[in-house]
């Protein structure tokens, strides 16, 4: 029987409902039916890291995932980043730096790379690399982004 | 995607019966490989049966003595981030380290990568290398089987109509016992091997006792190799190039847009003969 599916969570610190089929992705869920548009499609097949969320804090890339495994479980997403008005560290770095070009990686960069500082405050630049090889960005050749990675990670530090 | 139902049991029980029910069921760990291949209409199930929240598929449990007992769900991340497994098994770790990038590493599974049988998986040939067994429950019971017998094709495994895989058991590892897999891809990560080779060694007496080899991306499914040739040779230079002989004498490849058969065999023999040079490195350790 082709039934919506009624799935309660928490998005960025607050409790969500949705319904959905069980063939969307959580990516489809956020965007278009609770329209948290930041979190981007590129790939939809797990390799761009775009649509990079974390879910019960672990960093995973949400078209792989369906909207009803959100049931019960803890989802960030871009939107819960900054505090109110205040960028956080790493979204100053990226503009400080111009760390992005079209902007279209950018999200799912910031919150990978967030994963990474909020467990390991000092990573090396090349745990840094590791750690966001599954983020793919067209433009900007990598190394301004793995800067400003570690330009907010000094700020966080501080 | 076409339409499918969606259901999450608790118990090993409650799976088995609904993917009985439902013939075209699949099993859904971390949809790393499932959810790719039912967007692109290479599997078309009418019911997804999400397997995370079924507590014995969540195990991973090391004991000394026993062994390693692996969860069939099991994230890789949890893996790599146990310290007492990656103690006793560094070379799984790695593997479930070079898996995909961070974001695959938080759902995809072992267990998955076993049941897609891809010929590239990259955990396969280094379970048969240690000599794992695997665990399955069905509509008539539980069986136990080689992890070297598992899969069938690319694609196809040996699971019967509502099988689930329940764990992967991995023997301990003996006293003089090390193991590595290596692979090749282009890239240094997020790429599928061209070919790989996992080797596992045991040495007494300063002589190898016994190795076993296997092979991924050079046959249809991932490869076994006899590497009983290799008992009883001095661990040197000599034993490195026999054991990348027999792998390149073993491998059946084709040639695609990753590589020529020809290169793929270069490879083989190329990656086993490092493979074993660590394998003994390791196994000089666990001395
Ligand atoms: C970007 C990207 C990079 C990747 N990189 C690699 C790589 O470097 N190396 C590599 O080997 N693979 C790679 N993969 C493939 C994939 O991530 C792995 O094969 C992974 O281990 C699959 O595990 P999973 O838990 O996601 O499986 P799922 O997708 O959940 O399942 C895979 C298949 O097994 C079946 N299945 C799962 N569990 C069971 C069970 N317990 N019983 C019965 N059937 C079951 C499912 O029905 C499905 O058919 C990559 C994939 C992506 C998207
Ligand atoms: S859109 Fe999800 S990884 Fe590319
Ligand atoms: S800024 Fe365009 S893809 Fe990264």
């Amino acid at each position: 029987m082709e039934r919506k599916v009624h799935v309660q969570t928490t998005i960025n610190g607050e409790a969500a409902e949705f319904l959905c089929e069980p063939r969307q992705s959580l990516l489809e869920c956020l965007r278009e039916i609770l329209s948290l548009t930041g979190t981007k499609e590129g790939c939809n097949d797990g390799n761009c890291g775009a649509c990079t969320v974390t879910m019960d804090g672990r960093i995973v890339t949400s078209c792989l995932v369906l909207g009803v495994e959100a049931q019960g479980s803890e989802i960030t997403t871009i939107e819960g980043v900054a505090r109110g008005n205040e960028l956080h560290p790493l979204q100053k770095a990226f503009l400080e730096e111009a760390a992005l070009q079209c902007g279209i990686c950018t999200p799912g960069f910031i919150v990978a790379a967030k994963t990474l500082l909020d467990q390991e405050p000092h990573p090396t630049e090349e745990r840094i690399r590791w750690w966001l090889a599954n983020n793919l960005c067209r433009c900007t050749g990598y190394d301004k982004i793995v800067k400003a990675v570690q330009k907010a990670a000094a700020e966080v530090n501080q | 995607m076409k339409w499918f139902d969606y259901q999450a049991p608790r118990t090993v029980g409650e799976a088995v019966e609904a993917m009985t029910l439902h013939p075209t069921a699949r099993a859904l760990a971390g949809g790393t490989d499932l959810l790719v291949q039912m967007r692109a209409g290479r599997r078309t199930p009418d019911l997804i049966v999400d397997i995370k929240k079924i507590p014995e598929l969540n195990e991973l449990r090391y004991e000394p003595g026993a062994g390693l007992t692996l969860g069939a769900a099991v994230p890789c991340y949890r893996i790599y981030n146990d310290a007492a497994v990656s103690r006793a098994y560094p070379s799984l770790a790695e593997v479930a380290n070079i898996i995909g990038g961070t974001q695959i590493q938080g759902r995809a599974s072992i267990g998955g990568n076993l049941c897609n049988a891809a010929p590239s998986a990259d955990a396969i040939p280094l379970l048969i290398a240690l000599g794992a067994t695997c665990r399955v429950t069905g509509p008539n019971g539980e069986r136990t089987m080689a992890v070297s017998d598992f899969c069938t094709a690319p694609g196809q495994n040996s699971l019967e109509a509502g099988e689930l895989l329940v764990s992967i058991h991995l023997p301990e590892t003996p006293a003089g016992g090390g193991a590595r897999y290596l692979r090749f891809i282009p890239r240094n990560e997020m790429d599928i091997a061209v070919a790989g080779a996992g080797v596992a060694v045991v040495l007494e007496n300063g002589h190898i006792q016994s190795a076993r080899i296997a092979l991924s991306a050079v046959a249809p499914t991932p490869l076994p190799v006899d590497a009983s040739a290799l008992a009883g040779l001095a661990p040197d230079e000599g034993a490195l190039r026999k054991a990348g002989e027999i792998a390149a004498a073993a491998a059946k490849p084709i040639t695609d847009m990753r590589g020529t058969a020809d290169y793929r065999r270069h490879l083989c023999s190329v990656l086993t003969r490092r493979a074993l040079a660590s394998a003994i490195a390791a196994a000089k350790e666990t001395k």
